[in-house]
């Protein structure tokens, strides 16, 4: 119990801290003068004061396949992400590969003290302890999911896309209504099945597959109409997995709710208030819009549906 | 001691043996520190209830389709059967294909054959040809499990004593008479409880259809899981299956009691 409470103590402290950050920022930002971030960054998040699960290394983990944006590189010597169009994280590269790296580096870790494993999806929110420090692996922040887990702040700001082939009925749809007849698919376990049932809302009912790659293979056989995902992974199915791949466009988010990616961390971790604190002057200093300018930006947008 | 008192004594000590195992499970479990974390994320309440009904309604497709399998299973696993029974050379043909296709399609894993079929032969586009993953899921079961139900019925035909044939032949009834009037109806009795037993294996795996996307009653769960990140709802899959298949199990085995019984001549 007693640790529960220090642990909520660091947290309220570390958002406090947070805050005065923040207002410091911005007043710094109106006087002109750019302030070092890493500098505000909490006493208690000093690399050796972090519970680990290994001592001295910061344990990353993301689900296998890793694809690009989110992971680029390719898998040169890699072990574990292997086979064509697979990425090993630890060559940092990709949105997520270059953002774990950028906290693994805030929170004072080189490159060769950061450690990769695999964890699949559902093992990710299963109960019991992890062993990961940190997954990245395109999770989108939903409060009832924070039961299961923590929840760093947001990384990237999702939107959702439609992404067909020639010959599709929907291949020249630029409007929701377009869609409504449409049999769609969606990766299960992703917030895209959320926004076909509650923005599209279509006639059929969403196919649901446990991969994209059984959603893309759906496609190809005429099965589904089209696929939604979120967007840079709707323009990486049309250039790298489909032929005559087409984005019909992006959705409006759901309720005007700015959905979010988020680094998953064990339920009440020590480490989530560090991790959010360091997310957030990523996010203040201009790093994320960077990195996202380097990986995604020309991937980041698409039409907006109607 | 009358035969009553033993046998209520019997059900006394079978009732306290059987309380005295579960109250320790219960500890052993209970005990576990991490146990309200596992109990919150595979036995919640609310997320029981709030799954029940969609679990419920994605579980008619699951009904539709095992019905209908098990419909198509019959007839052709007999047909399967009685091809591989067949002793006259000029059958030949027919034996060997059955043979094959027995040894293939109980031998391949659904998982695999679903995926082929249900992904492969729409890829194909060929006109006329059904692209429905519904469809596909109904082919790869029937495929399968009529594979299985031949061999149950060959097993059966099998065990029919050849005496009982040889006197159908003496009374002058023709190879088919015999086999019609006979050798079947004595081998289908037999096969009911190995039959009902694979028609429980089928109903679980009707969840396979799931692969293609269809939203049934596992992927339903499946679903609802990685939206809360809370397992109850494939513990709510779980109870509904077992609703269905518990009775059939309990059947399976009255069945089987009656047969050795008949059997036995009624002698215990």
């Amino acid at each position: 119990m007693s640790t529960t409470r220090s642990r909520i103590a660091i947290g309220q402290t570390t958002r406090m801290a947070v805050v005065v950050m923040a207002m410091a920022m911005f007043l710094a930002a109106c006087g002109g003068s750019a302030a070092s971030p890493s500098a505000s960054l909490d006493a208690s998040c000093a690399k050796d004061k972090l519970a680990l699960k290994t001592a001295g290394k910061l344990t990353l983990s993301t689900d296998n396949p890793a694809y690009s944006p989110w992971f680029q590189g390719g898998n040169e010597g890699a072990t574990v992400w292997t086979g064509d169009y697979n990425n090993d994280p630890a060559k940092g590269q990709g949105y997520e590969g270059a953002v774990a790296y950028a906290v693994a580096e805030k929170l004072g870790f080189a490159t060769a003290d950061v450690v990769w494993i695999h964890t699949t999806f559902d093992a990710s929110f299963a109960p019991g302890a992890k062993d990961f420090d940190l997954f990245l692996n395109q999770v989108s922040i939903k409060a009832e999911r924070a039961e299961a887990i923590d929840f760093s702040s947001g990384y990237y700001d999702v939107a959702q896309g439609v992404v067909t082939i020639e010959g599709s009925p929907i291949a020249g749809a630029t409007s929701i209504a377009e869609l409504k007849t449409a049999k769609l698919g969606a990766q299960i376990g992703t917030t895209s099945l959320d926004a076909i049932n509650n923005v599209i809302k279509p006639d059929t009912e969403a196919a649901v597959f446990n991969t994209n790659d059984e959603a893309v293979a759906a496609l190809n056989g005429g099965i589904i109409d089209g696929i939604v995902t979120d967007v840079p992974t709707a323009f990486y199915m049309r250039d790298a997995q489909l032929t005559g791949g087409i984005i019909v466009g992006q959705l409006p988010s759901e309720g005007g709710v700015q959905e979010q990616f988020g680094i998953v961390l064990e339920k009440d971790s020590a480490l989530t208030a560090c991790v959010s604190a360091v997310v957030d002057a990523l996010k203040a200093d201009g790093t994320l819009a960077a990195l996202l300018t380097e990986w995604i930006a020309d991937k980041a947008s698409a039409p907006v549906l109607k | 001691m009358t035969a009553a008192r033993s046998a209520r004594k019997g059900t006394l000590v079978a009732v306290v043996s059987t309380l005295f195992v579960a109250t320790l499970l219960a500890i052993a479990i209970g005990s576990s520190p991490s146990w309200p974390l596992v109990q919150k994320a595979f036995f919640d309440g609310t997320y029981f209830s709030t799954s029940l009904p969609d679990v419920v309604g994605a579980f008619f497709i699951n009904i539709q389709l095992f019905v209908l399998a098990e419909i198509l299973i019959l007839p052709i696993g007999l047909l399967i059967a009685l091809a591989r029974s067949i002793t006259n050379p000029a059958f030949a043909p027919l034996r060997i294909f059955a043979t094959i296709y027995t040894d293939f399609f109980r031998g391949v894993p659904s998982i695999l054959l679903i995926y082929v079929l249900g992904f492969g032969v729409p890829a194909l586009r060929l006109p006329g040809v059904p692209k429905e993953p519904f469809f596909w899921a109904l082919v790869t079961l029937v495929l399968i499990y009529s594979a299985y139900v031949s061999e149950v019925y060959r097993a059966g035909i099998e065990s029919i004593h050849p005496s009982q044939e040889r006197a159908a032949r003496a009374l002058g009834l023709t190879r088919f008479q015999a086999l019609r009037f006979v050798v079947l109806p004595q081998a289908l009795r037999r096969v009911v409880p190995p039959l009902l037993n694979d028609f429980i294996g089928l109903q679980k795996d009707t969840a396979l259809v799931s692969i293609l996307g269809v939203v049934e009653a596992f992927k339903q769960a499946q679903i609802l899981k990685s939206a809360n990140f809370n397992f109850t709802p494939l513990m709510t899959t779980a109870l509904i299956f077992l609703v269905i298949t518990i009775p059939m199990t309990r059947l399976v085995d009255r069945l089987a009691a009656k047969d050795r019984a008949a059997q036995q001549g009624g002698a215990r």
